[in-house]
C-alpha cells in the first residue's frame, strides 16, 4: 500500500494554475524527491499534502486518510521541517523541541528530546536561546523537531540547505539510517542533485505546476543520456525533451 | 492528560516560556492597567476631596470601571497578541502542520488571555487597594460575573480580529491594539447608558459590556445586583461569541483556500 497517494490534483490562485493535475504516488518506505526549479509548484504541492492549503481539484490520501476530510488523523503521524519556517527563536531549543512534543503527543518526552540531541549532535544547544544558533544549526533543530514523534511520513523542503558538507553529509545518513530503522516514507524536495540522487528511489520532475517527467534516478539518467542529475535537471528547466538530449 | 489538553497546553506553554525569559513582555503585561489606575485614583480622589459623598461614590465607580474595563481589554489584548506572537515568529506553518485542531489553538489562545490578563488585572487592583484605599472585591461574589463577561467579550472581539489577520495579513494587526477602545463610549464603562445620545444608546444596548458596567455601578452606587443587565450580558456574550466563531472558522478556510496560512506573516 502507498503512503502517499495525489490524484489529479490542481491548484489555482485567480488565474494561476500553481500545480496542474499533478498524480503520483509513494509507496511505504521509500523516498520520493519533488524536483522543480523555482515557481514549479513544489512548495503549494506541500502545501496542499500538509493540509496547509485545500486544492482547487484532485484528491490527497495519505497513510490511508483522504487529507481533505481526516487530516488530522495523518498529521499526527506526519511531520515537516523547512528552513523557510522557523521555530520561535527567543525560546531554547529544548523548550521548542518540547512545545512540539506536546503537540504530536510524544511520551517519554525528555527521553526522546535527549535521544535526538544525541543522535543529531544538539547536546550542546538544548538549552541556547533558538535564534542564537547559526543558519546550519538551526536546520539540525528543524530535523530534530521533525523526528520529534517518529513520523511514518516525513516531508523535507531542502533539509541540508544551509549545512556545510561535513554536517549535510551527516543528516543524509542519519536520514538513511532512520528510513531503514523506522521504514518512513520521506517526499524531499531539494535542488542538491547529489542528494536526491542519494537519498530517493524516485524522483518526479515538476515544471511551471506540471510534473514533465518521472522515474527513478537511473531512468531519469539513461533517458536523458546524462551522467547526473544536474544535467537532466537543466535539461527539463531549458526545456530539452529526453529525445533532443540524446542527440 | 488527554491529547487534545497536551497540544492545548504545548502551545501555552509556548508562551508561558517566552514570558519566563522577557522581562519587557512581563512589564507590559502590567504597565497599561497600572499606569490607568494610577490617573483615574488621583482623578477620583480629586473628586472625593471636592465633591462630597456623592462625589466619592461615583469617583469609586469609575475606578471600578477602570478595573473591569482592563478585564475586556487584556482578554482581547491578550489573545490577538499571542496569535501575532506565531506570526511574527514565523511559526504558524509548524504549528498548523501539527495535529493541532483550530478550536485547540482557540482554547490555548484563550488561556493565555486569562494569564495575561490576571497579570495585568491583579497589580493594579493590588494598587487601587494600597493606594486609595478602593477595594474592587468589597462588590462581592457578582465580582466574578462581571469579569467572566468582560472577558468573554474580549475573546469575541479576539476572534473577531484573528479573523481579520487571517483574511488581511498582518496588516491588520494594528487592531489588535485598537479595536477595543472604538467600542468604549459605547460600554459605559464611566457614564450610565442614559446620558449617551439615543442613537448611541440603541448601538450601547448591544453591547455585552454596557450592560456589565450598568450592572457594577447598581452594586457599587445602590447597593443591589442588577440581575436583568447581567443576564442581558450573557445572552449577547453568547451570541457575539457565537458569531465570533463562525466568522473565525469562515475565515480560516478561507485562509486554507487562498494560501494565506503560508504567507501570513508578510
Amino acid at each position: 500500500m502507498d503512503a502517499i497517494t495525489v490524484s489529479h490534483l490542481s491548484k489555482r490562485y485567480d488565474e494561476t494554475l500553481a500545480v496542474d493535475d499533478v498524480s503520483f504516488s509513494v509507496a511505504r518506505g521509500s523516498t520520493l524527491g519533488l524536483l522543480g526549479g523555482n515557481g514549479a509548484g513544489k512548495t503549494t504541492t506541500i502545501a496542499m499534502l500538509l493540509g496547509l492549503l485545500v486544492p482547487s481539484s484532485g484528491s490527497i490520501r495519505v497513510l490511508g486518510h483522504d487529507m481533505a476530510r481526516h487530516r488530522f488523523a495523518a498529521l499526527a503521524r506526519m511531520n515537516f521541517s523547512s528552513p523557510y519556517v522557523s521555530l520561535p527563536s527567543r525560546i531554547s531549543v529544548r523548550e521548542n523541541l518540547q512545545v512540539y512534543a506536546h503537540l504530536y503527543g510524544v511520551r517519554h518526552t525528555a527521553q526522546r528530546i535527549a535521544e535526538l540531541a544525541r543522535e543529531l549532535d544538539l547536546t550542546g544547544l538544548l538549552d541556547r536561546l533558538a535564534g542564537e544558533l547559526s543558519a546550519g544549526q538551526k536546520t539540525r533543530v528543524a530535523l530534530a523537531k521533525s523526528l520529534i514523534n517518529r513520523p511514518d511520513v516525513l516531508l523535507l523542503d531542502e533539509p541540508t540547505a544551509s549545512l556545510d558538507p561535513d554536517t549535510g553529509d551527516l543528516v543524509r545518513s542519519w536520514l538513511e539510517r532512520y528510513r531503514a530503522e523506522s521504514g518512513c516514507t520521506i517526499l524531499l524536495a531539494s535542488h542538491n542533485m547529489a542528494e536526491v540522487e542519494r537519498l530517493c528511489s524516485d524522483v518526479v520532475m515538476l515544471k511551471k505546476g506540471r510534473i514533465v517527467d518521472h522515474g527513478t534516478p537511473q531512468d531519469l539518467l539513461d533517458r536523458y543520456g546524462r551522467e547526473d542529475l544536474e544535467d537532466v535537471f537543466l535539461d527539463i528547466a531549458r526545456g530539452r525533451t529526453s529525445l533532443e538530449a540524446h542527440t | 492528560m488527554s491529547l487534545s489538553l497536551r497540544r492545548i497546553w504545548g502551545l501555552m506553554f509556548r508562551h508561558i516560556a517566552l514570558y519566563r525569559r522577557s522581562w519587557p513582555r512581563l512589564v507590559e503585561l502590567a504597565y497599561w492597567p497600572i499606569l490607568q489606575m494610577s490617573i483615574w485614583g488621583f482623578t477620583a480622589n480629586f473628586l472625593m476631596q471636592r465633591g462630597g459623598s456623592n462625589a466619592a461614590m461615583i469617583g469609586g465607580a469609575v475606578m471600578g470601571g477602570v478595573l473591569l474595563w482592563e478585564v475586556a481589554l487584556r482578554s482581547q489584548m491578550g489573545m490577538s497578541i499571542s496569535f501575532l506572537e506565531e506570526i511574527w515568529s514565523r511559526n504558524l506553518g509548524h504549528v498548523f502542520v501539527s495535529p493541532l485542531r483550530p478550536w485547540e489553538l482557540v482554547a490555548a489562545l484563550i488561556g493565555m488571555s486569562m494569564l495575561r490578563m490576571l497579570a495585568g488585572v491583579i497589580p493594579a487592583i493590588a494598587l487601587a487597594w494600597v493606594l486609595y484605599a478602593f477595594n474592587l472585591l468589597s462588590t462581592g461574589p457578582v465580582l466574578v460575573l462581571f469579569f467572566a463577561n468582560l472577558m468573554v467579550m474580549g475573546w469575541a472581539v479576539a476572534l473577531g480580529v484573528i479573523s481579520l489577520i487571517l483574511r488581511h495579513g498582518a496588516g491588520a494587526e494594528a487592531l489588535a491594539w485598537s479595536v477595543l477602545f472604538g467600542i468604549t463610549p459605547f460600554s459605559a464603562v464611566f457614564y450610565p447608558v442614559s446620558v449617551l445620545p439615543h442613537v448611541a444608546r440603541e448601538i450601547a444596548f448591544l453591547v455585552p459590556a454596557s450592560h456589565v458596567f450598568e450592572g457594577m455601578r447598581a452594586v457599587m452606587l445602590d447597593g443591589h445586583i442588577a440581575w436583568d443587565e447581567l443576564a442581558l450580558a450573557m445572552v449577547l456574550n453568547l451570541v457575539w461569541l457565537a458569531a465570533a466563531i463562525l466568522i473565525f472558522r469562515r475565515q480560516f478556510q478561507v485562509a486554507r483556500i487562498r494560501g494565506a496560512l503560508i504567507s501570513i506573516g508578510e
